[in-house]
């Protein structure tokens, strides 16, 4: 009998005889019922909590914001895609900006270093996020692989403030993720970040030491 | 600073009554723990307060029983959805099997040098050693895990595992190991470690992690992590070998949200962690990065035994958060390698018995003053408690019988004092015959009771028992009444 064989055979053995499943209750995962000011602001208050900067702009707008931000961290290569329409917007508006735009669509095994070592930045668009964590969630893809959010030493992630959900449950339940699962799905909340080292925070320990969400609202808030 | 930390020592469970004098002797084991523990105890508190924390728990515990109801179904459907989706998965029923697979899969691609994600899978089956005998570099990229390896230590806490480090400590050993300045600033430690593992993930052919959760719905393996090194091992070299012990399925995605956010609470008293990594395939044609293999390694070492017993089961809930061990009087005061064992606490002393056999580890289910802070926090409400006594019943050959060693401890006199005090509890005119007696010959009492008296004078039974002494009272009650 083979190794897989024994183990199911044990457990469907049981001594003790089968179990019974019980049925679970998930109300206290849901039904948040906040509105979307709130959801707002409570996504706003716990990622900046764990470090996250958060950057209020417009559909209109946020590219002029985005060539300020890089500008003031100075940022001059940035990794970015081509097909999203927030990549393509950016690639756009930072032309003869004095920016280099690194394409993204190359295997990883011909850029390695280059990606590890030349890169400022890395800019992604995003599913959505959630309120009651304050994450945002990615699904990555050919045109924004997995590694741009997570090596170059800053990461740019553009949302829109009526993508944030409550929590976590009702993003997995309203997109149905159980129909279909991406190669790999991301919960990002804040900078890479330890405390390994007698409790204290230090941020940037793999990935990212800084992590800027550009919030997209429909008008400029009042 | 006391050097004596630098000292690789080897912990066995069965030195842990001479370990945890020790690390009792030891004043700066005890601060560090204490500090830290302090710490997480205080944010745990704190991030749970504005949540109905009850429902949250019932929720964690009926969802991990409800995988457990199902267990053999819920591995053949995760195995299925997993290969569906490209993910290779390999069974074994110990850690020599797992380590072996993995060692083959790693000298299949030729492999020299493995990056690891943190897994207390692998280090219950010691797997970088068994690595490192091929002649494969197993490095650890979780900076605790890699503050303790390059100390040549093995983690002392199962989510902080460099925890019994202090600052000036580590700052010691990566100046010794690796050439950096000596200082107390962790940006700049942090810092030096990023970019030397920074090499080490490019170069790394394998990279190994664990696994948090593994859906079975959907075939995807869940990571939880804040530094991004479990991104990085998973994404970075061209193969990818989670590993896992067979408990950690979970039926639906939708199980997922309760769990993780009971997780990251119980842990480290955080929100939410800064990484939620869902792996469901390897690298797709026309994507760009990611593993072109990935492989899934599910471990029994002695899980399916456990999955036997009503009330053992339990023991296979664990979501493995450490809460019980922040919580614990004993692992606070002794830290986490005196128990001798890859998973310390709480956790370890109810799981490492089936693993290692009472045998070995028959002090550590009575290391414990039964106070119940590790049942109150445990996030999917194992009655810990409950189980050290049923282990410590196992270990005197006064249980089922079913736990590897059992029976280890008992032993015909302590029986028999047993049996005696039994029979004279339950027949009051010897009881009180006994009392009486015993009052007579009170100076005959030894003053030395072997380990009883190390700490504590030596009872002495009363002149007159307290049997006596309510009767003497109540007689005069009433002849009070009378009068
Ligand atoms: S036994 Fe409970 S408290 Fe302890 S690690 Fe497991 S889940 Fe956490």
């Amino acid at each position: 009998m083979s190794a897989r064989e024994i183990i199911l055979k044990r457990l469907r053995e049981r001594s003790d005889g089968p179990l019974q499943a019980p049925q679970s209750d998930f109300t206290v995962v849901t039904g948040r019922g906040w509105s979307p000011q709130e959801r707002l602001e409570r996504f706003e208050r716990l990622i900046t909590s764990v470090h996250g900067e958060v950057i209020h702009t417009t559909h209109a707008e946020w590219t002029k914001r985005l060539i300020e931000l890089l500008a003031a961290k100075s940022i001059r290569r940035l990794a970015l895609g081509h097909e999203h329409p927030v990549p393509v917007a950016a690639r756009t508006a930072l032309r003869n900006q004095g920016v280099e735009l690194v394409d993204v669509d190359r295997d990883i095994e011909d850029w390695k270093r280059e990606q590890f070592e030349t890169v400022d930045a890395g800019l992604t668009s995003t599913g959505g996020a959630i309120a009651e964590t304050g994450s945002l969630w990615l699904w990555p893809s050919p045109d924004e692989p997995r590694l741009i959010s997570l090596v170059p030493p800053v990461h740019i992630a553009v949302l829109d403030a009526d993508a944030i959900e409550d929590t976590f449950f009702d993003v997995i339940e309203t997109h149905g993720w159980a129909g279909g699962m991406p190669t790999n799905a991301l919960l990002i909340s804040g900078p890479s970040k330890t405390a390994d080292i007698e409790q204290t925070l230090a941020y940037g320990v793999h990935g990212p030491r800084e992590l800027v969400v550009l919030i997209r609202h429909q008008r400029e808030a009042t | 600073m006391s050097v004596q930390h630098f000292i690789p020592q080897t912990y066995t469970p069965q030195a842990f009554h001479r370990q945890a004098h020790e690390a009792l002797d030891d004043p700066q084991i005890r601060a560090n723990f204490r500090r830290a523990m302090d710490g997480l105890i205080t944010k745990r508190r704190d991030v749970f307060s504005d949540w109905d924390l009850e429902a949250l728990r019932e929720l964690g515990a009926n969802i991990r029983l409800r995988a457990l109801a199902k267990l053999p179904d819920l591995l053949e459907q995760l195995e299925a959805n997993c290969q569906a989706n490209g993910i290779r998965v390999h069974w074994a029923e110990n850690g020599e099997a797992a380590c072996r697979i993995i060692r083959e899969l790693c000298e299949a691609r030729g492999a020299k040098s493995v990056i690891k994600g943190k897994s207390m899978v692998s280090e219950e089956m010691h797997l970088n050693a068994h690595l490192e005998e091929a002649g494969i570099e197993a490095l650890e990229s979780d900076l605790g895990e890699y503050l303790v390896q390059l100390n040549e230590q093995t983690p002392s806490h199962i989510i902080m595992p460099a925890i019994h480090l202090n600052t000036d400590e580590i700052s010691e050993i990566l100046h010794d190991k690796t050439g950096t300045e000596r200082t107390r600033d962790v940006d700049y430690m942090t810092a030096a470690a990023r970019a030397q593992l920074r090499e080490r993930f490019m170069a790394a052919d394998v990279g190994i992690s664990g696994v948090n959760f593994a859906v079975a719905e959907t075939g995807t393996l869940c990571l939880v992590e804040n530094e991004g090194n479990g991104r990085m091992t998973t994404t970075v070299p061209p193969v990818h070998i989670a590993v896992t012990g067979i408990e950690k399925v979970v039926e639906h995605l939708r199980d997922v949200p309760p769990l993780y956010a009971l997780l990251t609470r119980s842990a480290t008293g955080q929100h939410v962690t800064t990484y939620f990594n869902m792996i469901s395939s390897p690298r797709k044609p026309g994507e760009h990065d990611g593993p072109e293999e990935v492989h899934l390694v599910l471990v029994d070492n002695g899980r399916s035994g456990i999955y036997q017993d009503n009330e053992l089961l339990d023991t296979l809930r664990c979501i493995r958060c450490g809460a019980c061990m922040n919580h614990c009087p004993v692992y606070t005061r002794v830290g986490g390698h005196t128990y001798g064992t890859t998973y310390p606490g709480p956790i370890g002393k109810i799981l490492m018995p089936h693993m290692l056999g009472l045998e070995a580890t028959k002090d550590l289910p009575t290391a414990s003053s039964l106070c119940g802070a590790c049942g109150e926090v445990c996030p999917v409400k194992i009655p810990i408690p409950d189980l050290l006594v049923r282990l410590r019943k196992e270990s005197v050959g006064e249980g089922r019988g079913n736990v590897p060693g059992a029976g280890v401890k008992r032993s015909r006199k302590e029986l028999l004092a047993w049996k005696g005090w039994q029979w004279l509890a339950t027949h009051p005119a010897a009881w009180r015959g006994s009392t009486v007696i015993a009052g007579k010959l009170r100076a005959l009492t030894p003053a030395k009771l072997g380990p009883w008296t190390e700490y504590r004078t030596a009872p002495k039974p009363a002149k007159v028992s307290l049997h006596a002494l309510v009767k003497a009272h109540r007689e005069e009650l009433a002849g009070e009444g009378r009068s």
